[in-house]
């Protein structure tokens, strides 16, 4: 079984590494946080990891629009480093902002590889605030290679917090991201029935209710909801209800099936 | 750093005194007469304080923005004597800076003689910091000291807390005004070498369907504000992932000329890398943002009245928020903490580096130098003056010996933050400024920090003691879901939504609860993956009893923050205290502000709860009056186990329903009386045996025999028992003839009594014995059960039905009432 080393990637603005890290190395993942000019002074290599996490934040204040410095500084400045990673199979997983970021590189959905523009965007939510709240996944067996272990149709539990989620695209994109079964997480409610656009079921007015997707390969993934802040039982909204606190919450499985994904590699 | 000292230091004769009026503010360009431009090879002037006449001084004082007194001037005038010269401008802002309200804190550390003929001299030392040295915890690590106050927590850390007010800046910028005063309390707490992991936010706003017409020239409309500053807050915290998890937002008449905000941030601190030791030869290093002309006079702008004219007058003492620029920052601060390279930090805030540089200096028996020409500019044309004072956000001020200046910029360099060398510490004591090799300031620190002192008139105003006598409205329920649409009770959802409180995966208990986004009474935080130990935060803020009694409301907000504490499961409090007052220099303001410092002393100490750190902010006065008192009390606990803590939804329907604490006719102030629009009544009050209650629950808590707490506040018993019941859809029967009371009292009274110190307790079926042994001696008393019923019921004293209204209904009336649109 292959060791899993993390690289938490991380620019100005970059913040949710801290609960990343905190959730891998429960884990016993070798987790490093590592601010890109790192990678870009060659002072570590993106190669000794085989797994990439492009955690939540503001990078770069999110200015023109949420992600796009970052994933054009990724796109130009490491692309050469990044192919390699995705071709030999390694994970990628952008969360929130890390997922804006995938988006904006031309990375998701990548459905003809790397795209020079972004196929798809996350746009400002249709509530048009920032929406810090709980919400309800429901789980899409698809091409996503890295999440096998959750069972298809498994609802989740997991905060959302952004104020640009909202995944819009045009028909044909849209068509094509269903049909080659690219979707992983939709908003649902909660008994796993489709949100259908309702607020605050869906929280941003995804069309089709998306939360996540993952590339045509199905090893780079990304999902606006933050998997590491629903990871032990006292992070959960009700766990108060519980007479016995459970250890962990809906978001382990997530980090868990990602794991298992790369020591199989 | 080598300069020469040149000719300003005496130039008698140059200058002469105009008798016109001078209408050209000072920043408008160059000045005359009064002012002489030294021949530099940039701007700068020599000010003729040696000939000036008290007229004059205080011309210069009003012309300069250094907004000092006669007596002040006065002593400059006095200071420059014995040095034989006239200030520099440079000079003279330090001074203003330096002397100002906010940063010297002049009247609490003054003299104040009362109208009942006692003298206190220094007011904060009397009061606020006498009940931290007469409980002498050993658990209080730093207070009152540094940039914020710190106090244990577990395995080798503290916790560090500071709560700021920014209300001059967000009556007049409500978006940069709230969010710079997060990033300024923020790096508070940078400032002790804390990693900031929470930010608090509390508010105060006119009634949001305030009459436009009603509005004076200049002042913005309460909903515009409450808009801005909202968005401000979630702005600064969100962006630079800090979670905002505990707060309030408060309406009332008397905010509509001056909002009210206070924003507060939380640190983790582990002790072994507190570095406080400083020396001379030991390097300045200016990091962060650039300086530039935002920020300009923030400090005197503070501690000065709001005008008409304030929002063209003092725009430029707004700063511009950037919290991409400070998280960079704060990522860079902690490595060089980490990696024990620095002496000192602190960061610079009101009177920028003039501030920051006098106060290292000064605390650690140096002089300094600082070379202003090395400063980076966002504006090249800047005057050294305006350099040296200007408040631009995100920067912090470092001290380290100079060998370790190359690795600290290299690590600023990694982050992306640019950074510095300014200056050095010095062995004499003086405070020395030089702009391109010239030296524009060199002032002796004793004087500087030993401004004269001041003397303010507290006028003791008679509290009035009467209730108001009225008919009991027939329709209760109408009364209860007319309260739960209070703008003071319903939900702040909309606006906690818009504020990531998740960020960082700490908050064990959120400030919504649960799916149905109950009103926590506290915040917890689980800081530490190797620890179960929890920071425990909640707030009190009672502005309407102070319209009563300040002394009660210092009081009730003590109480309520400490209750609000205990009822997650929060213990060892420590307080923070935040004063928001109108014009100390008026008697009547003076003495209402005196009884609430006498209250936090009497009531701290009775709690034996330390203040840990604090902050005035004077002078909130408008065209339309003074502010409506408002005192913040934050409360800091701990929790030993973040698994008991506890949430303020009822959890099993059957579980019986306790209330501990007495009930007494004390509705003076409450939302009660204002729904009804009656005025006066008996403000509630603080009674012996507070404590024990506190106490008392805390132990049931550890033993495991409660399974929800809530506090009755702003609506009473009816109001706090319909929020459980919201929280988590659940009913509940009440019995009210099972309250107990002081006195008998109508049952509308005791409904909605704001009596203190009250908790109301969801008991596990099978611990109902051992809950009511253990709270033996307290007024205690089961009033009802938890139903899986769909309805609120509540029986009258003689059995029938006084109120039943559906949860849904409450539930829907309470979250619909408050909208950000």
């Amino acid at each position: 079984m292959l060791d899993v080393k993390a690289c938490i990637i991380r620019v100005g603005g970059t913040n949710c590494d801290f609960e990343t890290k905190v959730a891998l190395e429960d884990l016993g993942v070798k987790a490093d946080i590592i601010h890109m000019n790192q990678l870009l002074k060659k002072r570590v290599n993106l190669e000794d990891y085989n797994l990439l996490v492009i955690p939540g934040g503001f990078s770069y204040g999110d200015y023109v629009r949420a992600g796009a410095i970052w994933g054009k500084k990724l796109a130009f400045k490491m692309r050469r480093d990044l192919e390699n990673f995705v071709n030999e199979g390694k994970a990628v997983v952008g969360i929130c902002n890390g997922f804006q970021v995938l988006v904006e590189a031309g990375i998701l959905p990548g459905l003809s590889g790397l795209s020079n523009h972004p196929e798809v965007a996350l746009a400002t939510n249709s509530s048009a605030k920032y929406e810090c709240r709980w919400v309800h996944l429901r789980y899409h067996s698809s091409r996503c290679r890295l999440l096998s272990k959750i069972a298809d149709g498994k609802v989740l539990r997991i905060p959302v917090g952004h104020g640009e989620g909202r995944f819009v695209a045009s028909k044909e994109v849209l068509d094509k991201i269903v049909e080659l079964n690219l979707v992983v997480f939709t908003y649902c409610r909660p008994d796993g029935s489709p949100a259908n656009g309702e607020y605050p079921y869906n929280p941003n007015g995804s069309m089709l209710d998306i939360a996540g997707i993952c590339s045509g390969e199905g090893n780079v993934v990304g999902m606006m909801p933050h998997p590491e802040r629903a990871y032990f039982g006292w992070q959960m909204p009700d766990w108060t209800l519980q007479d016995e606190l459970a250890a962990y919450g809906d978001g382990r499985i997530i980090f868990e099936s990602i794991v298992d994904y790369i020591k199989g590699l | 750093m080598i300069a020469l000292r040149t000719s300003w230091t005496r130039c008698v004769g140059d200058y002469w005194l105009t008798p016109q009026k001078i209408s050209t503010k000072w920043r408008c360009g160059p000045l005359i007469n009064i002012y002489r431009k030294l021949n530099f090879p940039f701007e700068i002037y020599e000010i003729n304080i040696l000939e000036a006449d008290d007229i004059a001084l205080m011309k210069i004082s009003s012309d300069t923005g250094a907004g000092l007194s006669l007596e002040e001037m006065r002593a400059v005038k006095t200071y420059f004597k014995s040095e034989g010269r006239n200030p520099t401008d440079v000079e003279l802002q330090t001074i203003g800076q330096t002397w100002s309200e906010h940063c010297f804190h002049k009247t609490f550390k003054g003299i104040v003689k009362t109208s009942d003929g006692r003298v206190i001299d220094n007011m904060f030392k009397t009061y606020i910091a006498s009940v931290v040295k007469e409980l002498n915890s050993e658990w209080c690590f730093s207070v009152f000291e540094d940039n914020a106050g710190i106090v244990d927590f577990v395995e080798g850390y503290a916790i560090a807390v500071k709560v700021e007010t920014h209300n001059h800046p967000s009556a007049i910028e409500p978006f940069g005004g709230a969010a710079t005063g997060i990033g300024g309390v923020i790096r508070d707490i940078l400032g002790v070498w804390a990693e900031p992991i929470a930010n608090i936010d509390v508010l105060c706003f006119g009634p949001l369907d305030y009459d436009y017409l009603k509005l004076p020239q200049g002042v913005k409309h309460p909903r515009y504000l409450f808009k801005g500053v909202v968005a401000g807050i979630a702005h600064y915290g969100n962006n630079m992932g800090i979670p905002t998890i505990c707060g309030a937002i408060y309406f009332d008449e008397g905010y509509v000329g001056n909002v009210v905000v206070y924003c507060g941030c939380i640190g983790l601190l582990p002790k072994d890398k507190y570095f406080r030791k400083i020396k001379q030869g030991h390097s300045i290093i200016l990091a962060g943002g650039r300086t530039g002309r935002d920020g300009i006079h923030g400090v005197t702008f503070a501690s000065a009245e709001l005008t008409e004219e304030s929002e063209e007058k003092s725009r430029s003492a707004v700063q511009i928020p950037n919290p991409i620029e400070e998280e960079k920052l704060k990522r860079a601060i902690i490595r060089i903490r980490d990696e024990g390279l620095a002496s000192g930090i602190t960061d610079l805030g009101g009177g920028g580096l003039s501030c920051a540089a006098g106060e290292m200096a000064n605390k650690y028996n140096c002089g300094a130098v600082v070379e202003l020409s090395k400063v980076l500019l966002k504006d090249p044309d800047m005057k050294p003056w305006e350099i040296w004072i200007s408040e631009s956000q995100e920067r912090m001020f470092i001290a380290s010996p100079p060998e370790n200046v190359k690795r600290i910029l290299e690590i600023f360099e990694d982050e992306d933050v640019e950074a510095v060398e300014i200056g050095r510490f010095t062995d004499d004591s003086r405070l020395r400024v030089f702009y391109k090799g010239y030296m524009v300031a060199d002032l002796s620190l004793s004087f500087l920090f030993n401004p004269p002192k001041v003397t303010r008139i507290a006028k003791i105003e008679k509290e009035l003691e009467y209730d108001s006598k009225f008919e009991k409205p027939k329709d209760l329920n109408d009364i209860l879901l007319k309260l739960l649409r209070a703008p003071n009770i319903a939900s702040r959802e909309v606006v906690i939504r818009t504020y990531d409180h998740e960020v960082k995966g700490m908050t064990a208990i959120k400030p919504l609860q649960g799916w149905r986004a109950g009103p926590n009474d506290a915040a917890v935080l689980k800081p530490l993956p190797s620890s179960w130990a929890g920071i425990v935060v909640s707030c009190g803020i009672k502005p309407s009893y102070g319209k009563i009694s300040t002394y009660w409301m210092a009081a009730s907000s003590i109480d309520e923050a400490i209750r609000n504490n205990v009822c997650v499961g929060g213990r060892r409090w420590a307080l923070l205290d935040n004063f928001t007052w109108g014009n100390p220099e008026k008697a009547d303001r003076m003495g209402s502000l005196l009884r609430a410092v006498e209250a936090c002393y009497h009531i701290a100490k009775l709690f034996g709860a330390p203040f840990i750190s604090g902050k005035d902010s004077l002078y909130n006065e408008s065209p339309l009056g003074p502010v409506t008192p408002t005192l913040l009390i934050t409360a800091i606990g701990i929790i030993p186990d973040v698994r008991k803590a506890l949430t303020m939804d009822f959890k099993n329907p059957g579980n019986p329903l306790y209330i501990v604490g007495l009930t007494r006719r004390e509705l003076g102030g409450s939302e009660y009386y204002k729904l009804l629009g009656l005025s006066g009544g008996l403000v509630p009050k603080v009674y012996e045996g507070a404590r024990s209650i506190c106490d008392k629950v805390i132990k049931a808590m550890d033993l495991g025999l409660i399974r929800a707490c809530h506090d009755p506040s702003d609506g009473g018993i009816a109001v706090a028992i319909a929020e459980m019941s919201m929280a988590s859809g659940l009913g509940a029967e009440i019995e009210l003839s099972k309250v107990p009371l002081s006195e008998p009292m109508r049952e509308d009274l005791a409904l909605f009594s704001e009596s203190n110190s009250r908790l109301i307790v969801e008991v596990r079926a099978d611990k109902e014995e051992e809950f009511e042994q253990l709270m033996a001696g307290l007024p205690c008393s089961r009033i009802g059960r938890i139903t899986r019923g769909s309805s609120l019921v509540v029986r009258g004293y003689d059995g029938k039905v006084l109120i039943d209204v559906s949860v849904d209904e409450m539930w829907r009336t309470w979250r619909e009432a408050l909208t950000l649109r």
